[in-house]
């Protein structure tokens, strides 16, 4: 198998001169790229380099403007995702594209051509489910499963149409550790069966690890093919980035460990609907000059008890939340912000920010309270000169990219906007900053970035409290780590004694993938 | 006399079944038309007049559907494929709807209509009480109660059912795999537009045959509401129907008899009853996000 593949073996695919253009950006600008039968070719690039584009075009949902595709020798016009399938190319997008209203085996049977009643379908993802050691309940909503679950049900919706070739955009992105683990071994599996696969990511260790060839994209160009595994992670971020990826580096505090300025005392809260998770007595504190991170699998109580600690749900007792010393349970967002706290929440688009708006106006919406003084004029107008002065300040401290002078937040890639709504609110100096995941598909050189301006913060004397599913970075960020299972946290644990295993056993308090697991086992 | 107002109940429920059901299947799709008064009324006349000019109330039914679907296509056309706004536009439907309907039928007014006669199923029709409620009725009483379970089987047991829900569901998943969203959306449009011109034709050619101005006097915006409460489920749309047709047959024995309760009460009393009850059996939350179609009355254009 080894040899085949470093061979050559047959091509499937063959790109050439791939280009798109939106409007005055080239998002692809003539890219050439070959994968051969039985091969994991990494498609690696920053946010914004193009990857999601190509791969668009690949499965027919974006149309070429220059270029031509190569398919088993001939060429090939892939006119929309159906033809796509046709020819034996799969997807699983990185923001699925699940119905959350239909079932497991609903959301399956839609994409397969074939007349096959649901019974039929729901056994043969159970048998692939089963060869492929992905877990899985046909008959569950999607609503009401995990991420990784819902990853789970794309994989098999995309091998029971048999495809040849599989795209996979950043799928870890959303996993545990164990979870991805899991996921190496069916993409391994795939490859021995001969299939290809094309992934996309910007984790370059898991890349290393996984991929036989790799090409690096920047600003929609192709600056490298290469083989993985005769690269440093260094030397992949340096053709990735064009620069070096700074260090994060964590000084020790200058002042030390002050006092405690948020902390929450048995925060309980009921099940908001059927697809949440109770708070059960949450006791935390993180003190001035600390980062306290919060680990756990997604679904098990951390949006909730962002929430909680925000003020978007507030407490009937006010004294289980208190910021800075004040009893803040039953105050709204806006009184939080006020006693200095800042927050950040997981989702960018429609909570962080508001898609259609401004990146000033949506500066606005968060400010305007904290930051009356500066942003409102007389009779509360708004002084649109400070705004856009304000917003300016921070698109220079975060290095935000951007088209045009003050675009719509939508029109900002997911590592850009997310770089404005952390700056947004460290511009506020606050004394308390509460961020859930702070890099949730974010690429590098942005993640560092925002990692190390939230550990500065730290050390200039705030609390911080990030919140994320990304093990990687709590390490490298916090001073402590606490972990969220089943609505409980965990005592702190200070990263001095933390490793990974530990973490992870407390991830893991019970089996996080119960549900799923005890669906294979009556299957 | 339970059997004469349980079949008084029927008449009152069926139009509003007919149009309730069909919007329900629009809704599926994720359009939501606000013009199903309009294109209630519309069916309405068309059915009265093909009825009275040709002698036939079977053609003046199968006119109005056509007319009905033909409405409907018009805000099919502006909405799905110009992408205007679906509420405004919808809403223009309605007004057209009164306004075109008044101006056809005004040759109509005081003219002695055609009545749809009944259908009684021997035997079966004997049955005490409620044999001719049952099986003595008008023919589009059946239809009504066939549709809703053709609907419901459509919906939930066909691949084309799922189809047209996860159309409803998330469009852009749905285009991504390959599905029609806008033929599918068309032809649910026109499938309401068909049930909402049959419904009106049931007001002109049943329910009191002969043409009045503004003759569906908001039956459409009440079957709006059914399928809004009924949490987009076939079966309680129809319990909703009924339950309304009962309490607004009740309250009118009420005021008959002279209960002393405020007759504009009393009149209300059918949409408070509705709106109760209906709101009491929707109180499982996780079924109705996952009967809710999510993107009722986004436009969806294909990015390119």
């Amino acid at each position: 198998m080894e040899a085949e593949r470093n061979a050559g073996g047959e091509r499937l695919l063959d790109v050439q001169g791939l280009t798109k253009i939106f409007g005055a950006l080239k998002a692809c600008d003539g890219i050439d790229l070959s994968i051969g039968k039985g091969e994991i070719h990494a498609l690696l690039g920053e946010n914004g380099a193009g990857k999601s584009t190509f791969v668009k075009m690949l499965f027919g949902a974006l149309e070429p403007a220059e270029g031509r595709i190569f398919w088993k020798g001939e060429p090939v016009d892939i006119a929309n995702p159906g033809a796509a399938r046709h020819l034996g190319i799969g997807m699983v997008f990185q923001h699925f594209s699940l119905f959350e209203a239909l079932t497991a085996a609903e959301n399956i049977m839609l994409s397969l051509d074939e007349k096959i009643p649901i019974m039929k379908v729901a056994e043969r993802a159970r048998e692939l489910s089963k060869t492929y050691g992905l877990p899985l309940d046909p008959f569950a909503h999607v609503g009401d499963l995990s991420v990784g679950e819902r990853q789970r049900i794309e994989i098999i919706r995309c091998l029971l149409q048999k495809p040849d070739l599989i795209i996979l955009d950043e799928p870890t992105s959303v996993l545990t550790p164990q979870e991805a683990d899991r996921l190496f071994e069916t993409l391994e599996t795939l490859r021995d069966e001969g299939k290809s696969i094309l992934y996309i990511s910007h984790r370059l260790e898991e890349v290393k690890r996984l991929c036989d060839r790799a090409t690096v994209l920047r600003h929609g160009k192709v600056v490298a093919h290469c083989d993985p595994r005769q690269e440093t992670a260094a030397s992949l971020a340096r053709m990735m980035v064009g620069d070096e990826v700074a260090a994060v580096r964590r000084l020790e505090a200058p002042g030390g460990i002050g006092e405690a300025l948020l902390e929450a005392r048995s925060l309980s809260r009921p099940a908001a609907n059927p697809f949440a998770v109770p708070l059960r007595e949450v006791d935390l504190t993180v003190r001035a000059g600390e980062v306290l991170g919060i680990a756990g699998v997604a679904g098990n109580g951390q949006g909730e008890l962002f929430e909680a600690l925000s003020g978007e749900i507030q407490q009937a007792d006010a004294a289980s939340v208190r910021i800075r010393g004040r009893d803040a349970g039953r105050m709204g967002i806006s009184g939080r912000r006020l006693l200095g706290a800042a927050f950040v929440p997981e989702e960018r688009l429609g909570h962080g920010a508001v898609p259609q708006m401004r990146l000033s106006e949506n500066l606005f919406l968060s400010r305007f309270k904290t930051d009356a003084r500066s942003l409102l004029g007389p009779l509360w107008t708004v002084r649109a000169g400070a705004l856009t002065k304000a917003a300016k300040r921070i698109v220079e401290m975060m290095d935000v990219r951007k088209s045009g002078e003050d675009p719509e937040a939508a029109a900002l890639s997911g590592g850009n906007l997310q770089k404005f709504i952390i700056g947004r609110e460290l511009d506020r100096q606050p004394s308390v900053m509460i961020v859930n995941q702070p890099t949730w598909g974010v690429d590098a050189g942005a993640a560092a970035r925002i990692r190390q301006a939230l550990i500065d913060l730290a050390r200039s004397g705030s609390a911080v409290l990030v919140i994320s599913q990304d093990l990687d970075e709590l390490f490298e960020m916090s001073d402590a780590i606490a972990v969220m299972h089943d609505g409980r946290l965990s005592a702190p644990v200070p990263i001095s004694e933390a490793t990974f295993e530990k973490i992870g056993l407390l991830m893991g308090g019970a089996m996080p993938e119960r549900h799923a697991s005890e669906a294979l086992e009556k299957a | 006399m339970l059997e004469s107002v349980l079949i008084t109940i029927a008449t009152a429920a069926t139009p509003l079944l007919i149009a309730a059901i069909g919007e329900l299947v629009v809704e599926r799709s994720g359009v939501l038309n606000l013009g199903v008064e309009g294109m209630m009324v519309m069916g309405a006349v068309t059915g009265f007049g093909v009825a009275v000019t040709t002698g036939s109330p079977w053609l003046g039914v199968l006119a109005a559907i056509l007319v009905g679907a033909a409405f409907s296509l018009l805000f099919g056309f502006l909405t799905l494929s110009l992408v205007t706004n679906q509420v405004a536009t919808g809403l223009a439907l309605t007004l057209l709807g009164l306004g075109v309907s008044g101006m056809i039928g005004e040759a109509f007014i005081g003219m002695p209509g055609v009545k749809l006669g009944t259908i009684s199923i021997p035997v079966l029709s004997e049955i005490p009480y409620v044999g001719r409620f049952l099986f003595a009725q008008d023919p589009l009483f059946y239809i009504s109660i066939v549709l809703v379970a053709g609907v419901s089987y459509f919906l939930f047991f066909t691949r084309a059912g799922l189809t047209l829900r996860s159309v409803g569901d998330n469009h852009d998943s749905a285009h991504a795999l390959g599905i029609r969203v806008i033929a599918i959306r068309y032809a649910a449009v026109a499938f309401g537009g068909a049930c909402a011109g049959l419904a009106g034709a049931y007001l002109s050619l049943v329910y009191t045959p002969q043409w009045i101005e503004n003759m569906t006097a908001g039956r459409g915006w009440i079957a709006l509401a059914l399928v809004v409460f009924a949490s987009w489920r076939p079966w309680r749309v129809l319990a909703g129907a009924y339950l309304f047709g009962a309490v607004s047959i009740g309250q009118l024995h009420a005021q008959v008899i002279g209960v002393s309760i405020p007759s504009q009460f009393l009149t209300a009393l059918p949409y408070l009853a509705t709106v109760v009850v209906l709101v009491l059996i929707s109180r499982n939350r996780r079924l109705t996000m996952v009967n809710t179609p999510a993107c009722l009355g986004r436009p969806f254009v294909p990015a390119r």
